[in-house]
């Protein structure tokens, strides 16, 4: 297989077999895709922690973690820009994995992190904490927008399993548009005549991480973790479910049990994310598409994939933010989307992407 | 739901015969019938209560000059541009998702409402020029131009259904991203104002809201259904379609145009009402299961009109003194739908 893989050369491999439409076919070219991936992301942490309105060298990023000094430096590079970097990684992560998952689970290009009402579950949560609390710090909304995403998918995935067919695919799809639809009107609505709230919320709606405190990293980490870890797990399941409920039952799989589990690593996933940073929306929907470009239709691989890709994706919108309009900064979610539809575009064009 | 049994009629003439389908002619008249009895009932209710008689003499021109100016400056408009623009959506909404073969499509989704919004928010917050007249012919350009980028950005040699809407997605995230970036820059006043916009509304409209899209209507309606055998083919899959007959890329084409300014002139009118095309499109499909595409547009169209009918009426009646945007009641009429679908016993 060594002698003929040539997956670097993908116009000259692509026009000689074009029935083979991802990029990355044998395990050793994953694997090391996967590694280059991470390389990258690593390049992309430096460079979030040296770049911004004012420059650091990387010398002395180095420095404040091996040498630590009271300096205007190192201060801003351990107080601000590494829970920045942290919190794109996990954001990144968790949005990319999450929307694999959902797209996974529904048989459905178009699921992304936000379809399971999530979204507007955060967003209902941080509205109220603006409106009757006051909170106007991003950092504080974490609690809320969590404690929304995780009540709303609750009951998402309770209404989707109550009906006779259990929690398919499409019944959970459903709930989800039934609890986004009344989410989405009742925040509307406080939006509509509260101003005072709207004005604060616009801020938190265009998705960012910036000025977040350290904390928020904590919080949200275990989560990330735990959900990717469970995610990674669910790769094998969600092959089995591409092949149909009939097959996959008949492979040994319990569709229930397989079904609750990749749901639980997806709320873990995407209602942290979207606590940290606010509804990011092209990440996870775009990132799935990109590792499937790259990997085909093995999850146990678009899995991993979609993380990394969605981490890389983030950070590198997180830096160009900082550099396009300096001193001032673009948000990460007009970024990414501006910016990122784009490239998505391009790469729907280029390819013929394999289909769910 | 499927109690009736399957009839039709067969209209012969010397050069012209149809087979009228008698349950899609029976859901038709009901439709039309409840859309007559809502529309009267949006210009009898408000603040002056008129008795419905009083309402068809004024309409027909005998009525006093009061009750004239309510209902035909007032009242007339705001329920007729709620009727229009949603039936447009709903003719939209049928053609976006059959020509994608997917159900989940709606002009929301692949970026054209995305478009419509980013021009109109731009408007209202960057310059002062947001009157009555430019408002709906920014959003018109922008729903136009964002049809006219996704064609070409999907053309490779065709259009291909599903490359169209994962480049329509694309650009619906940059758009809604651009979106709420312009919302994080204006003066909170302006910002307001945008948002119920974006929320969607039908106070204040006025004919010069009624005429643009009735005439789309009139012009684009006959087109859609003409291009009903394709449309039916085009569900089939390209090669099928193909198969038939049909020229795939023109029809293709034909029928996007159609939706996209349906789209576009109807969010101009009245912002961007959530979940209308979608809803009515499905609901429209689902009063007449197993007719054709030419059967379904009619259906969907009318569900359309009522749906925002229902909600600019309930919006405006039912919370007392405030009046809630249509948009708000619009997405939350869509629930009750959604949560039908999931509770209905499981069939096919």
């Amino acid at each position: 297989m060594s002698a003929t893989a040539q997956p670097a050369s993908t116009t000259t491999s692509a026009a000689a077999k074009p029935r083979r439409v991802a990029l990355l076919t044998s395990t050793r070219t994953r694997t090391l895709g996967l590694l280059a991936g991470l390389a990258l992301l690593v390049v992309l942490m430096g460079l979030s922690l040296a770049i911004g309105s004012l420059r650091i060298p990387l010398a002395d990023v180095i420095d404040a973690f091996t040498d630590r000094q009271d300096t205007d430096e190192h201060t801003i590079v351990r107080e601000l820009r590494v829970p920045r970097t942290l919190l794109g990684l996990l954001v990144g992560v968790g949005l990319g994995a999450s929307g694999a998952l959902m797209q996974g689970l529904t048989r459905n290009p178009l699921a992304e992190p936000g379809i399971l009402g999530i979204n507007a579950g955060a967003s209902l949560a941080v509205v109220l904490a603006i409106l009757v609390l006051d909170i106007t710090t991003p950092s504080a909304y974490v609690w809320f927008a969590l404690a929304g995403a995780g009540l709303t998918w609750v009951a998402v995935y309770a209404l989707g399993t109550s009906g006779r067919q259990g929690a398919s695919p499409t019944t959970l799809a459903l709930a989800g548009a039934v609890m986004a639809a009344l989410l989405v009107a009742l925040t509307s609505a406080i939006l509509t005549f509260d101003t005072q709230t709207l004005a604060q919320f616009r801020y938190w709606n265009v998705g960012s991480i910036a000025g977040r405190q350290t904390e928020v990293v904590w919080t949200i980490a275990p989560f990330i973790v735990v959900g990717f870890a469970l995610a990674l797990l669910a790769g094998r399941w969600l092959n089995a479910l591409a092949l149909g409920d009939d097959v996959a039952k008949a492979l040994g799989q319990r569709i229930g049990l397989v079904r609750a589990g990749v749901a639980v690593a997806f709320i873990l996933l995407a209602g942290a994310a979207v606590a940290a940073a606010g509804p990011i929306l092209f990440v996870g929907l775009a990132v799935p598409h990109m590792a499937r470009a790259l990997v085909g239709t093995d999850y146990r691989w678009i899995v991993p994939f979609s993380g990394v890709i969605g981490a890389c994706f983030l950070l590198a919108g997180d830096v160009l933010g900082r550099v396009l309009t300096s001193p001032a900064e673009l948000e990460v979610g007009v970024v990414t989307a501006a910016l990122g539809a784009p490239f998505f575009i391009w790469l729907v064009r280029r390819r013929n992407l394999p289909q769910l | 739901m499927s109690a009736l049994p399957a009839r039709h009629v067969t209209v012969r003439t010397r050069a012209f015969s149809a087979r009228v389908d008698l349950r899609t002619a029976a859901v038709l008249g009901l439709l039309a019938v409840l859309t007559l009895a809502l529309l009267t009932a949006h210009v009898a209710l408000g603040e002056t209560k008129i008795p419905p008689l009083d309402v068809l003499k004024t309409l027909v021109g005998a009525g006093d000059p009061g009750t004239d100016f309510v209902v035909n400056e007032l009242r007339l408009p705001r329920a007729l541009v709620a009727v229009l623009a949603g039936a447009a959506l709903g003719i939209a909404g049928l053609i976006f998702q059959d020509v994608a073969r997917n159900p989940l499509v709606s002009p929301d989704i692949i970026g054209i409402t995305g478009g419509a919004s980013l021009a109109a928010v731009s408007v209202v917050v960057f310059t002062s020029w947001g009157g009555a007249a430019t408002l709906p012919g920014a959003a018109l350009a922008g729903g136009l131009l964002t049809g006219l980028l996704l064609y070409a950005l999907a053309w490779r040699g065709g259009v291909q259904g599903y490359r169209l809407v994962l480049v329509g997605i694309g650009v619906a995230a940059a758009l809604n991203a651009c979106v709420s970036y312009v919302l994080t820059k204006g003066e909170i006043i302006n910002v307001s104002e945008a948002w119920i916009w974006l929320v969607g509304s039908l106070n204040g409209r006025t004919w010069d809201h009624v005429w643009p899209v009735a005439i789309a209507l009139v012009v684009l309606v006959p087109a859609a259904f003409a291009l009903g055998r394709q449309l039916e083919a085009l569900k089939l899959g390209d090669e099928l379609a193909r198969g038939l007959g049909v020229s795939v890329e023109r029809s293709r084409l034909a029928l996007l145009t159609v939706a996209i300014v349906l789209t576009s002139v109807s969010v101009a009118a009245t912002g961007a009402l959530a979940f209308v095309a979608f809803v009515a499109a499905h609901i429209g499909r689902r009063l007449v299961p197993g007719a054709s595409s030419s059967a379904a547009l009619p259906v969907a169209a009318l569900c359309g009109g009522l749906i925002v009918l229902a909600a600019d009426l309930a919006g405006r009646e039912v919370f007392g003194s405030t009046d809630l945007p249509a948009g708000l009641l619009t997405a939350t009429l869509a629930a009750p739908y959604f949560l039908f679908l999931l509770k209905r016993p499981s069939r096919r």
